[in-house]
């Protein structure tokens, strides 16, 4: 019995591991190049090591493309957008959830239906807005238009209705606070678990968006990480250490922030499809 | 009598007139609140609604972005339909949506059920490990893909031959591209949908387990009749999710196909993309949206009534136990 289990339990834990494999291969492969000299790539059998020209590859990285600056104007843009997010997202979430107004379910039905829009309808358009205003090839075009998300503001408002409590609202209303200073008092501090998941998640999708730069970002100095690497890979095709080097700087920052938080983020994707 | 009607009647005034008042006063003191939901509004007006009905407009005329509009009635659509790219397009989309989607699907189910044994191990390792496909940038991905399947260098190909078999040109065929971009999605959602199926794993009651067994039920009965019906809902939602995302599938075959002249690639997307920013014909690209809207519509309602019948069931049994 018991060595019939432990049997099974290999075989289980067999195929699970098979699967990591195959989950962290493209990983390992990418490292793999960018620590070799492109020349290992054409190498046959192929080089499945890890070599030790990171540094000179990174440096080449820098020096043929304007990589640092991409990489800053992404931190910019993500950070900036992930922020101004939050902020509407919270507010209109905390009024939605916690209060009765004129119109609040139209208003409310009104925001959930927009989300059935695919954005790719409004591309054309949006893109002669875009230029109609002045905003082609500045961050404004990144950051702006999508400031207040729909999502975000469903996500918080759902969680908001369960975890703030009538009676902390009322006493803070007896200590003589204004709407907002309910907001950014009382609300705030309790939304801050929603608030970190949909901030993970904003960040990520700014960082690695790739469409909408792709058509509005005419300046090159102003070009975001996934515009850059894709540039690299269309310029430098056959250096693969170079390209891989970059694809490596590119996600990194992703695969960080997601570690850090992975529990919550797992948490708060599973929560998020088990309610709707 | 006469006073007395006169007199009802404008007490019916003023009661109107007091609601209306109240509704008015009701406004005003919410007045903070409206100016705290305001920027998903105003954004919208400026971001969304005047594009859609710009994107109207526009589908009716031809548009180089710079020259004068000239109304060309139906013609963007007739030409549209007429035009052999634009159903490949189509055509390409849903090839690649579908051997993606399914065997996502699948291998989801599979590795949640692993990963929710009891006798697993190190199941927090798993989740994470799964999951980080799903957070990679697409771009980074479909270049390290491009290297992986290249014809010459590519690491499959030196494996298909050292096991006698002949190379595959993966990037610069038509089937063997769709393959390659179904793969690079199959490898970034199979562990999203983990998660999720996991969670609605972990949320079916044991006693339906041991109730099935007792039954005399076998581990595939007990699968397809307790797990599959009651996770039809979270089903129901990754292939919507996957629907949508695999109608706009877009940066994987611009990567890939970048420079390689082939149609085998092009999706509805990019060729919305191609159309009106590489050449600029604005008009056609906006009837272009219009139709992928229309077909994303059409599939999110028939993924709804599909599944819409053995949702309920779920829930029953989810009321029951």
């Amino acid at each position: 019995m018991d060595r019939k289990l432990s049997f099974k339990s290999i075989i289980l834990h067999f195929i699970l591991f098979l699967g990591i494999f195959i989950s962290l291969f493209p990983f390992f492969w990418m490292v793999v190049m960018a620590t070799n000299e492109t020349s290992a790539v054409y190498s046959v059998p192929p080089k499945l090591t890890f070599g030790t020209e990171l540094f000179n590859n990174i440096i080449e990285v820098f020096e043929s493309t304007n990589f640092i600056g991409s990489f800053m104007n992404t931190v910019f843009v993500s950070v900036v957008a992930t922020v101004l997010k939050l902020f509407f997202a919270s507010l209109a979430g905390f009024a939605f959830a916690k209060f009765h107004f004129p119109g609040k379910n139209f208003l409310f039905f009104f925001l959930l239906a927009t989300m059935m829009i695919p954005s790719q309808l409004s591309l054309v358009p949006n893109f002669i807005v875009m230029e109609t205003l002045g905003w082609l090839g500045t961050f404004k075009a990144l950051i702006i238009p999508d400031m207040a998300s729909a999502f975000g503001i469903f996500l918080i408002k759902q969680y908001a209705e369960e975890a703030i409590h009538n009676e902390l609202m009322d006493a803070g209303r007896m200590d003589g606070c204004n709407t907002f200073r309910l907001y950014w008092n009382i609300a705030l501090p309790i939304l801050r678990p929603i608030l970190a998941f949909f901030g993970m998640v904003t960040f990520m999708g700014v960082w690695q968006d790739y469409l909408w730069p792709l058509i509005v970002m005419t300046d090159t100095s102003k070009f975001t990480l996934m515009i850059e690497l894709a540039q690299l890979k269309s310029l430098y095709a056959t250096d693969y250490a170079l390209v891989m080097t970059g694809s490596v700087l590119a996600t990194i920052p992703l695969i960080i922030v997601f570690l850090l938080f992975s529990k919550q983020f797992i948490a708060g994707i599973a929560d998020g499809a088990v309610k709707s | 009598m006469e006073a007395g009607r006169y007199g009802l009647k404008t007490d019916k005034k003023l009661q109107t007139r007091r609601a209306e008042s109240t509704l008015w006063k009701d406004i005003v003191r919410s007045r903070t609140l409206y100016l705290f939901i305001s920027p998903f509004y105003l954004l919208f007006i400026v971001f969304g609604i005047f594009p859609i009905l710009f994107s109207i407009f526009l589908s009716f005329h031809s548009w180089d972005g710079i020259g004068d509009m000239s109304f060309v009635g139906l013609n963007n659509f007739t030409s549209l339909f007429s035009d052999g790219v634009f159903w490949r397009s189509i055509i390409n989309t849903f090839i690649i949506w579908i051997i993606s989607v399914v065997p996502s699907i699948i291998l989801g189910l599979i590795i949640a059920n692993l990963i929710n044994s009891p006798i697993t191990r190190f199941k927090d390792f798993f989740k994470v490990t799964y999951f980080l496909p799903n957070v990679t940038a697409a771009v980074a991905v479909a270049i390290v893909f491009s290297s992986v399947f290249s014809t010459h260098f590519g690491l499959i190909n030196f494996f298909l031959e050292s096991i006698g078999l002949e190379r595959i040109r993966w990037l610069t065929s038509s089937v063997g591209i769709k393959v390659v971009i179904a793969l690079m999605v199959i490898w970034g959602s199979v562990g999203y949908n983990s998660i999720l199926y996991l969670a609605g794993l972990q949320r079916i009651p044991k006693e339906l387990y041991e109730a099935a067994q007792i039954d005399g039920a076998n581990s595939l009965q007990i699968f397809t009749k307790v797990t599959l019906p009651l996770m039809k809902p979270i089903i129901l939602f990754t292939v919507i999710m996957s629907t949508i995302s695999g109608l706009q599938i877009f940066t994987e075959p611009q990567i890939l196909a970048e420079g390689r002249p082939i149609q085998g690639s092009m999706t509805i997307v990019l060729y919305l993309y191609e159309q009106s920013f590489k050449f600029n014909q604005f008009g056609y690209g906006a009837a272009i949206s219009w139709v992928l809207f229309i077909i994303i519509l059409f599939f999110s309602i028939l993924n709804w009534k599909f599944f819409q019948k053995p949702k309920n069931e779920g829930k029953k049994l989810n009321h029951g136990s």
